[in-house]
């Protein structure tokens, strides 16, 4: 009988038994042994592995310090030597997720194997499932400890005995970013046109690849009165002042930039280049009306069509973009569109 | 309540399935407001209709992603 792997779990305060929000704000303590899920996750480990420690923090004091705390686990783990490091699950609690997610990045970072519980609508499920970490759904409540516990456990396990690991579906994760390649004796031609055939008859089938859904956007009012509007364009074309003084990347962008266009008639060929590296940008290096239409715009707000047109011009680059880095550059350029107090946007995509 | 935005691209498909609400279809993947093949006369005069009809869908109340043709009002 080998000897049984060693745990270390990780607990935000309310799960670690020091109480509720009042609590958020205790700093990083361990305590040896399992602690409240804890219990359940080493009968989970079914001997197998032992929880030899419990790390405990509040998630309010993790916000706050998250550099210091990721320093303190990680002296933690060096004197503890874990085999595999197990956070949460956090559910649908956001900062324990993060909480959760960072510490589990961390352990991989040292090479040490780790796996934490969320639901996929988590922030942390965001964020760290793009750094390929491994994530077990879970229900959005505690009402699911024990399933969410029991697929962490034989997850762990495989782990951090460094056996092979299934598919998402197979071992209950959620999609972690990575693709592998697998044989399965039929060209993909092949099952391409079973799938259709299937989808055609109305018989069930499993897609390759998962679609993405989207949140649903309640569309905004209409305005009513456009020659009393502030209109703002905004794009995602990777448009420029030459030179690219903002370094805006070709691909995957992170962030975004303002030009002026005040007192300009039209944008003319030569002030600005096509950054955005998923389109031929010939055409708009003539004209760069062709992608967002200054002069067009202009022309209506002189004839009074328009209230006016913002002085500034929002750009970012779409070409091969992150989900989140998008969201996130969506609602920095919106926060200052409502601050200067834009009624409505025209937004050239290419 | 948020501010009305009018997305203008020719992948109106893409647009739809990402649900932004208000989209005007037209131009060409590398240029949405260009028609480089027109001469410049008419390729101004047919940009000038495609930002009138953005704005058009500025001014019109939408339930769900809805795609406006710059030569048909609504097309879907």
């Amino acid at each position: 009988m080998t000897e049984a792997l060693r745990v270390v779990h990780y607990l935000n305060a309310f799960f670690g038994g020091l109480g509720g929000e009042a609590e958020a704000q205790t700093p990083v303590r361990v305590q040896p042994g399992p602690v409240g899920p804890g219990r359940l996750l080493e009968q989970a480990l079914a001997g197998h592995a032992q929880v030899i420690a419990t790390l405990i923090c509040g998630d309010g004091y993790f916000a706050e310090h998250e550099e210091a705390v990721v320093e303190q686990v990680r002296a933690h783990w060096r004197t503890l030597q874990p085999d595999v490091c197990i956070a949460g699950p956090a559910f649908r609690a956001g900062r324990y997720g993060l909480a959760c997610g960072r510490l589990c990045l961390e352990a991989e970072r040292l090479h040490i194997p780790a796996v934490t519980g969320m639901h996929s609508e988590n922030p942390g499920s965001d964020l760290y499932r793009p750094e390929h970490l491994y994530i077990i759904a879970t229900e959005s409540s505690a009402v699911g400890m024990r399933p969410a516990l029991e697929r962490m456990a034989a997850l762990a396990l495989k782990r951090a005995r460094r056996q092979p690991i299934g598919t998402a579906a197979e071992e209950g994760f959620l999609p972690r970013a990575v693709r592998r390649t697998v044989s399965t004796g039929t060209p993909a031609a092949v099952r391409a046109v079973d799938m259709a055939l299937k989808k055609w008859r109305g018989e069930p089938y499993t897609s390759e690849l998962t679609v993405e859904t989207f949140e649903t956007i309640p569309p905004a009012p209409p305005i009513t009165d456009p020659s009393q509007t502030l209109v703002a364009l905004v794009t995602e074309s990777g448009l420029v002042r030459q030179g690219n003084p903002d370094r805006l990347p070709s691909a995957a962008a992170t962030h975004w930039a303002a030009y002026s266009v005040a007192g300009m008639d039209r944008l003319v060929a030569g002030a600005w280049e096509a950054v955005h590296g998923g389109y031929d940008n010939t055409a708009a290096l003539q004209d760069p009306n062709r992608v967002v239409p200054l002069d067009a715009l202009r022309a209506l707000e002189r004839a009074g069509v328009i209230g006016k047109l913002l002085d500034d011009l929002f750009v970012t680059v779409g070409n091969m973009g992150s989900l989140n880095a998008m969201k996130r550059i969506g609602a920095e350029i919106a926060a200052t569109l409502v601050q200067r107090g834009v009624q409505a946007v025209i937004l050239p995509a290419t | 309540m948020g501010i009305p935005t009018a997305l203008a691209t020719c992948l109106y498909t893409v647009a739809t399935r990402v649900g932004a609400n208000r989209i005007v279809r037209g131009g060409r993947f590398h240029h949405p407001f260009g028609a480089p093949e027109k001469p410049p006369a008419e390729e101004y005069a047919w940009r000038q209709k495609f930002v009138e009809q953005t704005i058009q869908a500025l001014c019109t109340p939408v339930q769900q992603p809805t795609v406006f043709d710059v030569e048909e009002a609504v097309l879907v």
